[in-house]
């Protein structure tokens, strides 16, 4: 057990200090109007700033030279997110291209695909975004109904997805569609990777419940995509949908954790500041005590990852610590932002647009946002269906 | 960045495994139980022979020469095995000794710890149940070149079968509480020194009543600086006990997931049930995070970084919690064979009940995180 850098290691460190130092724009955080999730007008803020760290040399540090990325290990991944998060950057645009997209491209792509796709992920120059989710199948994500006809060496696509994260700004699409309605469903689907500018291809925003259309639907109306932009096997796309998946959990989860610690020192600013009956929160003992066990949840949510990192750079698959670290992370973001609510007291009611809002309002967004994550990206019920069966080898 | 354990450490954990199964069966335990000591001398002797006893000591003094993530392997699989005995008292003597004795007291002492002649406990806390340095009110006098010493101690565990006692005591009022105290060696037998074995919720864990009544010491360490001394060893002494409460959290977990996995009710395993998988699932989670605070800590501690201080209150926090919550809800999900004193569980629900209040329960380590985040 040993958590020093190596010489290198630490010269990558202070190399990434102090170029963020110089290069983070001031009072970003105005603009983006949250530090969780970005507001829509931030958009183009944000691709910038992710084009400004790319030719830094700062994404893509575990992707492979030959893929436009830098070949080195999770390690420097995980040292690049602690210090962004210490410096407080702005979060990544295109975090589902260099997350998801990107590495499963190259896991299963044609010379072709590898070619064109991974470097302007990279340089967000095209921001991507994930069709998996349908009206009709969620959790149970195999029983998805969009269709894909072979017609020619074209597919015709009819059908619908939902809570499409950035569908509204996003080039391309990681798209599951049934190609073989009479195999199992798990056996019927296929990966394509879709121009979102295809005729046929609708973007309606979906209001939610924090009064942003931050997710959309996408409608396919006999939108024509060429063999091919087929992803792996035909009928073969439930496989590389999951390497996905995988790589979501990887990808996104030690973002999350640096993302929550940003969040948990904004919540102490917060609570320095407030009073409670005549008394700082923060000498509340019953609130330092609240304010204590975020910390703890944080920290352990840290160690938990870095179990799973380890593991990763030994060559081995994760275990049980990488899938408990989802739901520790929705539990312990959700207990945080209804700890920033009852810190504010009657404060919390009132929304930004008024100079009585504390925190410009951001809290209000950023509780109400944080319903979505005990249901987004595999919701707690189905992460315990896993634990339970695939960790602890319970009967189904 | 390495957060795993050596291929040594593995085998470690394989050997003390099978000791265990082997030597510290339910019906050993039981029999512990049972009994004032708590523990054989042949089973005491054996524990010496495969170099545990001495286990973080330098091998100078007789010690086997490892760190506390060793020792973090060791304690999980005494808390799986809910090992009786005086183990984590003796250990608290041994670390006293060696953070604060001198040359002579470490080579006196430490090797006879290590070869499983000599028991060894600490003697701190009292009636007021304080873990702090106003709760040190025996008093120390100086006398004839040494001390005498007079107080009660409460919670101390195993003194009926300690060969040494390390007892805490106030030597001056100081500035600051913690400026007064010292620390001291009272052997087994000395004047003026009383044991009471007193019945306790967990019997696999002994805990006396101390008096000294004008009881001859001799000074360990520094006078009036024992309380940096203490601290460390009770910041040591915590991960420990961390590791072995994560063992016997990751125990009850087994069992539960074996048992849900036959159990068969309204004609399917229960464990088929959501209500029941979820459960499951959450303690894993409760486990999981246990031992990754727990590891970290082992590792600061061996390491002696700044946040070590911070890395023993945030695990034993979590893990005074997560053993609690895990073992309640083992025997939940056994349901009515849970509750009964045949089956195991109950041993080590008590276990994480009587750990929870050693060295300070969540809510008094969360208050010492938010301290030491600047709260």
């Amino acid at each position: 057990m040993d958590f020093t850098l190596t010489p290198d290691q630490e010269a990558f460190r202070e190399r990434v200090r102090s170029w963020l130092k110089a290069n983070i724009p001031a009072d970003w955080q105005r603009k983006i109007g949250s530090s969780d999730v970005p507001r829509p007008e931030a958009y183009e803020f944000l691709r910038r700033w992710q084009h400004t760290l790319h030719d830094a040399g700062f994404i893509g540090l575990t992707w492979p030279k030959e893929a436009g990325g830098q070949g080195l290990t999770f390690m420097e991944e995980l040292i690049l997110h602690e210090e962004m998060a210490v410096a407080k950057a702005p979060p990544m645009l295109n975090i589902l291209g260099v997350g998801m997209a990107g590495p499963t491209i190259i896991a299963y792509g044609t010379e072709a695909q590898k070619k064109r796709y991974p470097a302007k992920i990279l340089s967000c120059e095209e921001i991507w975004c994930q069709g998996y989710s349908e009206p009709n199948s969620g959790s149970d994500l195999a029983g998805l109904q969009t269709r894909a006809v072979k017609d020619g060496d074209h597919y015709v696509i009819n059908g619908q997805k939902v809570w499409t994260s950035l569908a509204h700004i996003a080039d391309w699409m990681m798209l599951l569609a049934r190609t073989d309605p009479d195999a199992p469903k798990h056996k019927g689907i296929t990966y394509f990777l879709l121009d979102m500018k295809t005729p046929g291809v609708t973007v309606k925003p979906l209001k939610q419940i924090t009064g942003d259309p931050e997710f959309n639907e996408v409608f396919f109306d006999n939108v024509r995509v060429h063999e091919s932009q087929v992803l792996g096997e035909v009928n073969g796309g439930w496989q590389v949908g999951l390497t996905t998946l995988m790589y979501e959990r990887l990808a996104l989860g030690f973002g999350l954790q640096v993302r929550l610690r940003i969040t948990l020192e904004s919540l102490i600013e917060l609570a320095r500041k407030m009073e409670k009956s005549g008394r700082t929160v923060t000498k509340d003992p019953v609130m330092r005590q609240k304010i204590a066990q975020l910390w703890i949840d944080t920290e352990s949510l840290k160690y938990t990852g870095a179990r799973a990192i380890t593991k990763l750079l030994k060559g081995e698959m994760p275990g049980p610590e990488a899938s408990a670290g989802k739901m520790v992370w929705v539990e312990t973001h959700q207990r945080l932002q209804e700890l920033a609510m009852e810190i504010e007291g009657p404060y919390s009611q009132l929304m930004q647009g008024t100079d009585w809002a504390l925190d410009g309002g951001t809290w209000q967004y950023t509780f109400l946002r944080s319903r979505a994550n005990s249901i987004e990206g595999g919701t707690t019920e189905i992460q315990k269906n896993i634990i339970g069966e695939r960790v602890l080898g319970l009967p189904k | 960045m390495d957060f795993g354990f050596s291929p040594e450490q593995e085998m470690l954990r394989a050997t003390a495994r099978k000791f265990l199964e082997n030597e510290c069966k339910s019906e050993f335990v039981r029999a512990r139980m049972a009994e004032p000591a708590g523990v054989t001398d042949e089973f005491w002797k054996k524990l010496g022979e495969q170099g545990w006893l001495g286990l973080v000591y330098p091998e100078e003094f007789g010690g086997t020469g490892l760190g506390f993530v060793d020792l973090t392997v060791l304690m999980e699989e005494m808390g799986r095995a809910v090992m009786p005995g005086p183990f984590l008292s003796t250990l608290l003597g041994g670390l006293a000794i060696l953070e604060a004795g001198s040359s002579d007291q470490k080579k006196e002492w430490l090797g006879k710890i290590s070869d499983g002649t000599a028991k060894a406990t600490l003697a701190w806390t009292e009636p007021s149940a304080r873990w702090d340095a106003p709760g040190v009110t025996t008093t120390a006098r100086a006398a004839g070149g040494g001390f005498t010493l007079t107080g009660t101690k409460l919670f101390v565990p195993d003194a009926h079968v300690a060969d040494v006692l390390v007892v805490v005591a106030r030597t001056s009022e100081g500035k600051r509480a913690e400026d007064g105290v010292s620390l001291f060696l009272v052997p087994r037998g000395a004047k003026g020194l009383t044991t009471k074995l007193l019945p306790t919720m967990d019997q696999t864990r002994k805990l006396c009543e101390v008096k000294l009544e004008d009881t001859p010491a001799t000074l360990l360490g520094a006078k009036d600086g024992g309380w940096a001394p203490l601290e460390r060893v009770v910041q040591r002494a915590t991960v420990a006990l961390c590791a072995e409460m994560c063992g016997g959290a990751q125990k009850v977990l087994d069992m539960t997931t074996e048992y849900a996995k036959i159990r068969i009710a309204f004609g399917k395993p229960i464990g088929s049930y959501q209500g029941v998988k979820h459960r499951a699932a959450d303690m894993l989670v409760d486990v999981e995070n246990a031992k990754s605070l727990t590891y970290y800590a082992a590792w600061a501690v061996d390491e002696n970084v700044p946040e070590a201080a911070l890395a023993s209150s945030m695990a034993k926090a979590y893990t005074s919690d997560a053993y609690r919550k895990v073992a309640g809800a083992g025997i939940q999900l056994h349901g009515g064979i849970g509750f009964t004193w045949e089956h195991d569980l109950h041993l080590y629900f008590k276990r994480a009940k009587s750990s929870e209040f050693t060295f300070g329960d969540a809510t008094y380590h969360r208050e010492k995180v938010a301290q030491l985040i600047n709260l």
